[in-house]
């Protein structure tokens, strides 16, 4: 028989022990799909996959090159669209909204928007754009996007606005300044990189969805830049070509998803680097 | 860049203001600019949630004027007669949301109490790096992996399952079925790894403002650390933890590309959890580029509605939940 204070002891160490495991289970995911994209996808990648359009089905060759292309306009899209819209709600959050009801209702529903489906998203662009336009456009994609990208960016600029010292935009008012040009010229400056990093995270977010493109920009097999027609895009041609039985079709995919899932990474880990740099100073 | 162009536009007034001394007014009028342009947007986002309602509504309107409450209760969906459904996918998101929270809460747990309470100093961040990083693989990358990798792997499992798990009494309904890898069981089993770092990220935020007096008195009368997590955190922070779980659910819920890959998109409900099905998100990615006519067309739409609906309302929970993590916070700054 076993004592009262050996068997808490034991029932210590096993869970402990469970929330290890736990976590290893966790990261072992990460390193498992990471693993995949790469030992797929890193052999695929070679210069035909960025000079050469997407291949026809079941026939050889081909690169990704409009899919590139496509997401890279349609992203320019969403930040064009997004980038702004974020900053100045997000400012007039933290600016003149801090301590007042309304603010914090827009703040709770922007974060809900933050966490709504995007395929819901996806559908109300399609609603509001392509049905009344009568096509499948890269704009409406664009917007759709841009619907995406602007909660992230409003939570970021209201929480790093809100970070700046009190002082200074006393300080700043003190000398009279007019308050926009205090947002624009102080708190701005004084929170660019947190702001900056908003947008990056946000980008790095709209960069592998999928849903909302689904209605929208849906795809195109061959070369368009055309905003008012549908457009090739690397999460649709991913998903396209990895349901598919070519196996041309699914290396191709593996490739996609490679320069994804890198791009991705690329941009968190650069965002996370601003935020390091900005905590030090 | 509208903002700037905004400043930079109401800049010149103020400048020849200054110069023409009729400064104060010129300025309000700026200031008025930039405010009332900032708080302009800001709604224009914070209603775009209403607009989103409405917009599905209108469009849904029509399969949901034709069927009635039947949409909602019916399990048929034949795009060929015509005669729409959506309990099916209801009960597929439902069911796969929550096989993903059955492995998703715990393991966030886990890695909640490791990051915030064992983890030594040098662990916490990359661990806690990684984890995040799973929430920004996306979706479509999960669904590909599903798919083709964890798929065929898991499959290796599933006569196991139907051995063992399909021969109990009662539950062993669920567990019976051929070895596809694809179905519901391994869509919930990826969702449940999709949403794991959202629920551990909120998990360890609360563990780590848990007021140290409190665990060291709790420390003190001689807890193991296990009895101080069980005990003395987890009651603490046990709104925040609902609303985090909450959070995931929400995420689960409308998960898109990931479960269309893997579910196996069968438009019947069945027992067994390792037979294929669907969500709502899934039929929706599957065949809306292929509903030719105005009702279906509408049906999707409706369904959209219906699961625009039911996140709406988990998210609300969770973020009322969690309006209290932001309470602690606030006391501790």
């Amino acid at each position: 028989m076993i004592s009262r204070y050996q068997r808490r002891k034991l029932v210590n160490l096993f869970n402990l022990g469970v929330a290890v495991l736990a976590t290893i289970f966790g990261v072992f995911w990460l390193i498992w799909i990471l693993w995949t994209t790469l030992r797929y996808g890193a052999s695929s990648v070679n210069w035909a996959l960025f000079t050469q359009d997407t291949p026809a089905p079941g026939s050889s060759g081909g690169g990704l090159r409009n899919a590139f292309v496509g997401s890279l306009i349609l992203l320019g899209m969403a930040v064009a669209i997004g980038a702004p819209v974020g900053v100045l709600a997000g400012t007039w959050l933290a600016e003149f909204a801090a301590r007042r009801k309304l603010g914090a209702m827009v703040r709770f529903l922007n974060d809900i928007l933050l966490s709504a489906p995007s395929i819901v998203i996806g559908l109300f662009a399609y609603a509001i754009i392509v049905d009344p336009s009568g096509h499948f456009s890269a704009y409406s994609g664009g917007v759709a996007l841009a619907l995406i990208l602007i909660p992230v960016v409003v939570r970021t600029t209201d929480e790093m606005l809100r970070l700046v010292p009190g002082s200074l935009r006393e300080a700043a008012i003190a000398l009279g300044t007019p308050y926009w040009k205090l947002v624009t010229r102080i708190t701005w400056r004084a929170s660019a990189s947190g702001i900056l990093t908003g947008v990056l995270l946000g980008i790095a977010r709209i960069s592998g969805e999928t849903a909302p493109l689904l209605f929208t920009a849906l795809n195109n097999q061959f070369w368009s830049t055309s905003l008012d027609h549908p457009i090739a895009n690397l999460p649709m041609v991913i998903f396209q070509f990895a349901m598919s039985p070519y196996t041309n079709w699914q290396q191709l995919a593996w490739a996609g998803a490679f320069v994804a899932v890198a791009f991705i990474l690329l941009l968190s880990l650069v965002a996370r680097l601003i935020v390091r740099r900005g905590r030090g100073a | 860049m509208k903002a700037s162009e905004a400043a930079r536009d109401a800049q010149p007034i103020a400048a020849t203001a200054d110069k023409n001394s009729a400064g104060p007014r010129a300025r309000i009028s700026a200031d008025f600019l930039f405010r009332n342009l900032s708080a302009a947007v800001a709604m224009l986002v914070a209603i775009s949630l209403l607009g989103i309602l409405i917009a599905l509504w209108r469009e849904g309107w029509e399969a949901l004027h034709h069927f009635g409450w039947r949409f909602l209760v019916s399990t048929s969906w034949n795009p060929v007669s015509e005669h729409f459904g959506a309990l099916v996918f209801i009960v597929g998101t439902l069911i796969s949301s929550a096989i993903a929270l059955v492995i998703a809460v715990p393991v966030s747990f886990g890695i909640a109490l490791f990051i915030s309470e064992m983890a030594p100093r040098w662990l916490r961040n990359p661990v806690s790096a990684a984890i995040e990083l799973l929430a920004a693989i996306p979706s479509i990358i999960y669904g590909m992996w599903g798919l083709l990798v964890f798929a065929p792997w898991f499959s290796n499992f599933e006569p196991w399952i139907n051995d063992h798990l399909g021969a109990l009494p009662g539950i062993g309904l669920l567990f019976q079925g051929p070895p596809m890898g694809i179905g519901m069981l391994s869509a919930g089993i990826v969702l449940g790894i999709m949403i794991i770092p959202f629920i551990a990220a909120i998990m360890r935020d609360v563990f780590l403002i848990t007021p140290a007096p409190l665990k060291e008195s709790a420390y003190a009368m001689g807890a193991t650390k296990w009895e101080v997590a069980r005990k003395v955190i987890l009651p603490y922070t046990r709104t925040a933890v609902t609303g985090g779980i909450f959070l995931g659910l929400g995420r689960a819920l409308g998960e898109t590309m990931a479960v269309t890959f893997i579910i196996g998109n069968a438009n019947n409900l069945s027992a067994s959890l390792l037979m294929p099905g669907s969500s709502i998100a899934s039929v929706i990615a599957n065949e809306f580029t292929e509903a030719t006519t105005h009702l279906y067309k509408s049906a999707l739409l409706a369904l959209g509605l219906i699961l625009f609906v039911i996140t709406f309302i988990v998210l609300v929970l969770a973020k009322l939940l969690l309006l209290r993590l932001d309470r602690m916070e606030g006391r501790k700054a």
